[in-house]
């Protein structure tokens, strides 16, 4: 049985974060857990990733062209290398919930400032993070906000802004929405620099007063002249807000839910916890990082290990944690952009603005199949640091280890993660096939690591390690 | 044992073949409207001139190195399909392939055209090759919540744990692999759909491999993707694995710049594919219950831009196979000024959705009004019953 505080602490940085190399995991491990927590909560006591490396790499990323795959190859070398875990986590979970595609702008400028934007106000108050969304180019394109005229109103993001970015449908009426629509009107974007012959470049916030109704507007109740920023005030004083939020936070940290539209007819699986959640946003006014530190340190979270499908992008990061891949800038990043878009999450593309739909629907055939061979193919390469590291802790005593220690050893080292008694049948089954491990020679030492690699290798192909 | 088609033998169950030119095919450039003067007029550049055409009648004809397309036309295996598209075409090529994919304009949507068609195929997804994908990912017109389809990256080598090179090895270790996955009392909803869907893949897989096995064939295909796809189209349908829709596409057709050389190759390459295609199916009398639809996303717009042509609408399809009547079919888009829409885009003369209509209806058997979002009026491209 694996040391708890190792486990505790690996579910932390799985959760947190995108997982942990076993250095990192043991230095975490030997401090306690609310400092670790701590430490997270507050990323600008780290220090940020150092991209110059990086520029000289790829210089295409700066190039101003249109190339998603490249900027999504970066953000995995951040998610892998980020001294700073919760602060891409959190650009993530806003991606997820904020869900705005590339697809429809086909701009990638402002999508990476879209993205950036998350990483720098993802654990600030939610009423800077609203204010901040609304004012974001990508945003006000992909929900037509540059459409939304004085004269001629057009909804699409005043309703999304209450039913699927605060307080989720049943909470308001159709009346309102058209009023948060009149208050947002003349939030719009300049007009970028022109495609040709200049290339691609990000926009600006810019609000005109000439497009902007100003007449009396009743919302939830309130009537004023509002603007946007009083409407965002009152939608983030909300419980419904608050409940809303805090489910997704729920969702994304804790374990799967329901996909959102069902969210309004089945009641959270934990209740508790989602109240829990509640009182913290609601007594912090709405601090995130607030929510987040009561959310890592209590009971229902540390309890929750394995209960959630892993994202492509956790499966992808996670898999290059364990393996080291990537630790070191090399070329080939694009190819971890397509290797997760072909498991059905293409980053800065969610299919819809409902955004990706998360637990078991994941998962098919195809996907599976990719999500397999994709960690298959990482953790075989048995030259690979981080399964040097495995070889070396197997071998380290010189001694003999017996099948099934063969096997503990390795899941421990994999996670550490709990298998069923099936999954342990048949990894014991692999692992007696050719009797204890030995180093007694060279030739024992290069079969012994052989079947190390083979057993990562069905490790990383079962049921369990596609749970985070 | 090749016996030819028996009025009196079983029908065979229909399948159809689904071929996406990715980017926006030049629908003008593919079948060119030779005496037209606007045509010339308007793409100084990217015009295939009157003595190169392959003429098909009195004013169109096809792109010089669509020969073998041609070919397949004169012998009455082709509809060509003009000026398909709908009202609004979109010039975004995701957003327009989304449209193609789900028949939904409006809005998006999640379920694919062709996954619900499988699911009408196969309710329980009992195989999971009811419908085959080549290429990596499933296409959104495959997927929908609940369907089973599989994608093939490389039929020779699909499957799972294929990263691992020594086959006699990767053998022993899908036998782990299905221990692991073997059904468990008790472990969850979410462990018991893994358990499954992994079953479901190494069962896929099982079956696919007698595909490469089964075929020969005296066909030599031209080295390229979609004649390689086509290929594995005829090596999966061959071994009468039940498969009812497959799925592949050709990509590389966003002509912005250098269209003149880069069009000709590729349309070389899918008539030249889609020829060595109908006659492998014809060596192993497979023809008969096979028929290909190829579209793309949008056409190109009227005038060029002195290397290329942008993003615009009113396309063509065709239809292929030995069932097939050949001609042409709706009418071609208007290239007077005065029709043209959004300044210089072709106004689509007959709805995409009447043409899946018109293959769900009249060629697989299935009621279309679902799948497509309703009515639209379809052509009549098969030969009648007897005839």
């Amino acid at each position: 049985m694996a040391d708890d505080r190792l486990a505790l602490m690996a579910h932390l940085l799985r959760r947190a974060g995108v997982g942990a190399s076993r250095e990192e995991l043991e230095a975490h491990a030997a401090r306690p857990y609310d400092e670790v927590v701590e430490e997270l909560v507050n990323p600008e006591r780290s220090p940020e990733i150092d991209e110059d490396l990086l520029q000289r790499y790829y210089p295409q990323l700066f190039a101003n062209q249109d190339n998603p795959g490249s900027w999504n190859g970066r953000w995995f070398y951040r998610m892998v290398n980020t001294k700073r875990p919760l602060e891409e986590k959190m650009a993530l979970f806003w991606h997820h919930v904020f869900a705005t595609g590339w697809t429809k702008s086909e701009h990638t400028p402002t999508m990476v400032a879209h993205i950036e934007m998350f990483r720098q106000h993802g654990l600030a108050n939610f009423r800077t993070l609203l204010l901040e969304l609304s004012k974001d180019p990508a945003m006000i394109y992909w929900l037509d906000n540059c459409e939304n005229h004085s004269y001629e109103i057009n909804e699409n993001y005043g309703r999304e802004l209450l039913e699927l970015f605060s307080m989720g449908i049943g909470n308001y009426t159709e009346t309102d929405i058209k009023n948060v629509a009149r208050a947002f009107t003349g939030w719009t974007f300049e007009q970028p620099v022109p495609l040709y012959p200049f290339g691609h470049y990000s926009s600006k916030f810019v609000f005109k007063p000439e497009d902007h109704d100003d007449g009396e507007k009743t919302f939830l109740g309130e009537t004023g002249r509002f603007n946007g920023e009083d409407i965002i005030d009152i939608i983030v004083r909300q419980e419904a807000t608050a409940r809303f939020v805090c489910r997704h936070l729920y969702n994304f940290f804790v374990a799967d839910e329901p996909q959102v539209p069902a969210w309004s007819v089945l009641p959270p699986q934990d209740p508790k916890a989602v109240d829990a959640l509640v009182t913290a946003y609601m007594e912090s006014d709405a601090d995130i990082r607030s929510v987040m530190r009561a959310l890592f340190t209590s009971d229902f979270f540390k309890a929750a290990r394995f209960t959630r499908v892993k994202s492509p992008a956790e499966l992808i990061v996670g898999t290059l944690k364990l393996t080291g891949d990537y630790r070191e800038i090399k070329p080939g990043l694009i190819q971890l952009h397509e290797a997760s878009r072909v498991m059905g999450q293409m980053l800065m593309d969610p299919p819809t603005v409902e955004g990706w739909h998360t637990g078991k629907e994941w998962i098919d055939g195809g996907t599976l199949t990719e999500r397999i061979n994709f960690a298959v193919g990482q953790v075989q390469d048995v030259t690979k640091p981080g399964i040097r590291y495995i070889v070396r802790r197997l071998s380290a005593s010189g001694q003999p280890i017996q099948p099934s220690e063969f096997v503990e050893q390795c899941l421990d080292l994999a996670g550490p993660l709990d298998v069923s008694d099936t999954t342990r049948g048949a990894l014991l089954e692999f692992a007696e096939t050719d009797g204890p491990l030995t180093f007694n020679t060279d030739a024992d030492s290069a079969k012994s690591e052989e079947r190390i690699g083979r057993m990562m290798t069905l490790i990383v192909a079962s049921r369990e390690y596609q749970f985070a | 044992m090749a016996v030819s088609a028996n009025v009196t033998s079983k029908k065979k169950v229909p399948v159809l073949v689904v071929v996406q030119l990715s980017g926006g095919n030049d629908f003008m450039n593919t079948l060119v409207p030779f005496t037209n003067g606007v045509y010339y007029d308007s793409r100084p550049l990217v015009r295939i001139p009157e003595d190169k055409v392959l003429p098909i009648g009195d004013t169109l004809g096809f792109h010089p190195s669509a020969a073998p397309l041609r070919d397949l036309f004169n012998a009455g295996n082709v509809a060509m399909v003009q000026g398909i598209g709908y009202e609004n075409s979109s010039r975004s090529h995701f957003r327009a392939m989304d449209i193609w994919h789900t028949c939904e304009p409006h809005k998006i949507a999640t379920e694919g055209w062709l996954a619900k068609v499988i699911r009408l195929l196969d309710p329980e997804g009992a195989n999971p090759l009811t419908g085959v994908s080549f290429g990596r990912g499933l296409p959104r017109a495959m997927a929908a919540p609940g369907v089973t389809a599989t994608s093939v990256d490389n039929l020779d080598n699909y499957g799972l744990l294929t990263p691992v090179e020594v086959a006699e090895q990767r053998q022993q270790d899908l036998q782990f692999f299905k221990r692991m996955y073997t059904p468990a009392i008790g472990t969850g909803i979410v462990m018991d759909y893994l358990g499954q869907t992994g079953q479901g893949v190494l069962t896929g897989a099982e079956l696919l491999k007698a595909a490469p096995r089964q075929y020969t064939s005296t066909v030599q295909y031209a080295d390229n993707p979609i004649a390689k796809a086509l290929r594995d189209v005829v090596r999966v349908h061959t071994a009468n694995l039940g498969t009812r829709v497959f799925y592949t596409q050709h990509g590389g057709y966003d002509h912005h710049a250098q269209e003149v050389p880069t069009h000709a190759r590729l349309i070389g390459e899918v008539s030249g594919a889609l020829s060595s295609f109908m006659q492998d199916l014809r060596e192993h009398d497979a023809a008969d219950n096979v028929t290909v639809l190829v579209f793309s996303e949008f056409g190109r717009r009227m005038k060029d831009n002195g290397s290329g042509t942008d993003h615009g609408s009113g396309g063509g399809a065709w239809i292929v196979g030995d069932t097939v009547k050949g001609g042409l079919y709706a009418e071609y888009p208007s290239l007077a000024p005065v029709d043209w829409l959004n300044g210089e885009d072709l106004r689509h003369t007959i709805d995409f959705r009447g043409i899946y209509g018109t293959l769900l209806q009249q060629w697989m058997e299935i009621d279309p009004t679902e799948i497509v979002g309703g009515v639209y009026e379809q052509i009549r491209p098969f030969k009648t019953v007897g005839a």
